[in-house]
């Protein structure tokens, strides 16, 4: 064991680990707001709830089906998609031309609904989901113990992430949303079904969510308010990022999540604040975020 | 003029309203296949709102708009589009978002018969050169225009829908946009503008519609233009 300015180094690594755990939630629940806020123009604050359903989810597949969590990495986001299309078919569609303090009011009564029904049936003390037998174990680095589960967390969190930049950034599809983000009316007018564009596009950022809950679930408990205590950092790292930027949301998921480590080692009492710290400083000099656009 | 043939795009009585505003108090007029026929009229006398209104993106609609046969007036502007009209906005609509290329590449096929790059790149030999620039909107106005008109001619629409496509722009330019309109003219296009500069139109246009407060007032064909220049610089107030 060596130390790193008078920290130990496994105290160190350890809280890193953590922050980039951390920071692979953040970065994919922040990507999944910032893909609909750019989209739909509405701040989905359900996002935490759909990322509980997504853990939910996979723990009753287990329970009643018998699906394990592979099985389950892949059918929760599905279930919890296409609950998120019914969620725009039915109710948001209905605010896209109204202010966006309509669109957050309404998922956040979204949110006490799901919520209240989860505790209903569960209790609000967390329910158990173990982790897959081949990720148990880890790895020993030398200087610090890596957990397989946790590198498989932000190993796939990362792939994820990356591959959504590049579809959004690098394809005719990102094209088209990217220009309909612009002037949804001129890419009608090109021959574009928008609307089912925009069902899609909401469907996908609630099922990345629930992707996220899926992987939390072995790692966290399992309980209905599991995404609450999430959602607003999520949101003040979306405000850093810069609303609506895929890069953004992503760079400052993780950065942040490492910050918030690193804090947790040399000065713990304000790992807490962090980050609401770093927004406060960055709305006062960067006001549209650190890679958003001014509008 | 007399036409026998049944027009490619027919309108008829097509009235139109933004929220509680009446714009358009029924508009009609045909356009026949191989026809650049061209709205002229004052700002805010309906034109923009007409081609608006064939492409379904105004608040509502009533009336006919007949496009081979087909009627349009209840179909969502996609649906439109893939019938094979396709619009140049009058703010040309370049997405800042997007590269160059990918503002070119924009519009999905509707139609088999599309042009193909290499010829759009010799109606506009200067777009190919800006194909690798960064951003759409950093392109000068008349590259913006060209690359407006360039994305619709890859869609295989015979039909298209030019709104005010020399707005702002220098001479040259001007110039360079009425030989291009006389090329797809040669290449079977059938094209309607609107236009403020009658100058420009009357380079291009075989027939004209006048229209005011949201209707047609007048119409004549080209061959007709010296006898009626006087009643249409009344119209027009130039």
């Amino acid at each position: 064991m060596f130390e790193i300015f008078g920290i130990p180094s496994t105290a160190l690594f350890g809280q890193l680990l953590i922050g980039l755990i951390n920071g692979s939630f953040y970065a994919l629940l922040s990507l999944g707001l910032a893909v609909i806020f750019g989209m739909l123009n509405v701040i989905n604050f359900a996002h935490c709830a759909q990322y509980m359903m997504g853990a939910f989810a996979a723990f009753l597949l287990l329970n009643l089906t018998g699906l394990g969590y592979w099985g389950a990495l892949i059918v929760a986001p599905i279930l919890v998609g296409i609950f998120g299309i019914i969620v725009e078919r039915c109710l948001l569609q209905w605010l896209y031309k109204l202010d966006h303090l309509y669109g957050l009011l309404l998922t956040f009564g979204l949110v006490l609904i799901i919520e209240g029904v989860a505790r209903n049936f569960y209790g609000s003390a967390g329910l158990p989901y173990t982790m897959p037998e081949s990720l148990q174990g880890g790895q020993n680095l030398g200087f610090m113990f890596l957990p397989n589960y946790r590198a498989w967390v932000i190993v796939a969190s990362l792939t994820v992430c990356l591959a959504t930049w590049f579809v959004i950034e690098r394809t005719r599809l990102g094209a088209y949303l990217r220009a309909a983000t612009e002037n949804p009316t001129l890419v009608r007018a090109f021959g574009i079904n928008v609307p089912l564009m925009i069902t899609l596009t909401y469907g996908f950022g609630v099922a990345l969510a629930a992707f996220a809950g899926v992987m939390a679930a072995p790692i966290y408990n399992v309980s209905p308010q599991m995404g609450s205590s999430l959602i607003i950092v999520v949101f003040a790292v979306v405000v850093i990022g810069g609303m609506g930027s895929i890069m953004g949301a992503i760079v400052t998921g993780f950065g942040l999540g490492i910050v918030e480590g690193l804090t947790k080692v040399f000065f713990p009492e304000a790992s807490n604040t962090v980050i609401f710290v770093i927004m406060a400083i960055v709305l006062l000099v960067r006001p549209a975020g650190l890679f958003g656009r001014r509008a | 003029m007399l036409d026998v043939r049944s027009p490619l795009l027919s309108v008829k009585n097509l009235q139109s309203w933004y929220g509680e505003s009446h714009i358009l108090h029924g508009v009609s007029f045909d356009v026949h296949q191989g026809e650049v026929v061209t709205l002229l009229g004052r700002n805010g006398a309906g034109k923009t709102t007409t081609l608006k209104s064939i492409m379904g993106i105004v608040g509502q609609r009533s009336g006919a708009v007949t496009f081979e046969g087909r009627e349009l007036i209840g179909l969502a502007s996609n649906q439109v589009a893939r019938a094979g009209i396709a619009l140049c906005p009058e703010e040309r609509g370049i997405f800042a978002s997007l590269t160059v290329e990918e503002n070119l590449m924009l519009p999905p096929e509707v139609k088999k018969g599309g042009l193909s790059l290499d010829t759009i790149f010799e109606l506009f030999p200067n777009l190919k050169e800006r194909l690798g620039s960064s951003q759409g909107t950093k392109l000068s106005g008349g590259e913006q225009q060209m690359l407006a008109i360039a994305r619709i001619l890859r869609t295989g629409a015979r039909m298209l829908l030019l709104d005010e496509p020399t707005e702002g722009l220098a001479p040259v330019i001007i110039q360079q946009i009425g030989k291009t309109i006389r090329t797809l003219k040669q290449q079977g296009f059938t094209i309607l503008l609107v236009e403020q500069n009658f100058r420009f139109a009357s380079t291009v246009a075989d027939r004209y519609y006048v229209m005011e407060n949201g209707r047609v007032a007048e119409s004549f064909a080209r061959a007709d233009l010296d006898a009626n220049l006087e009643k249409l610089h009344e119209y027009l107030g130039v």
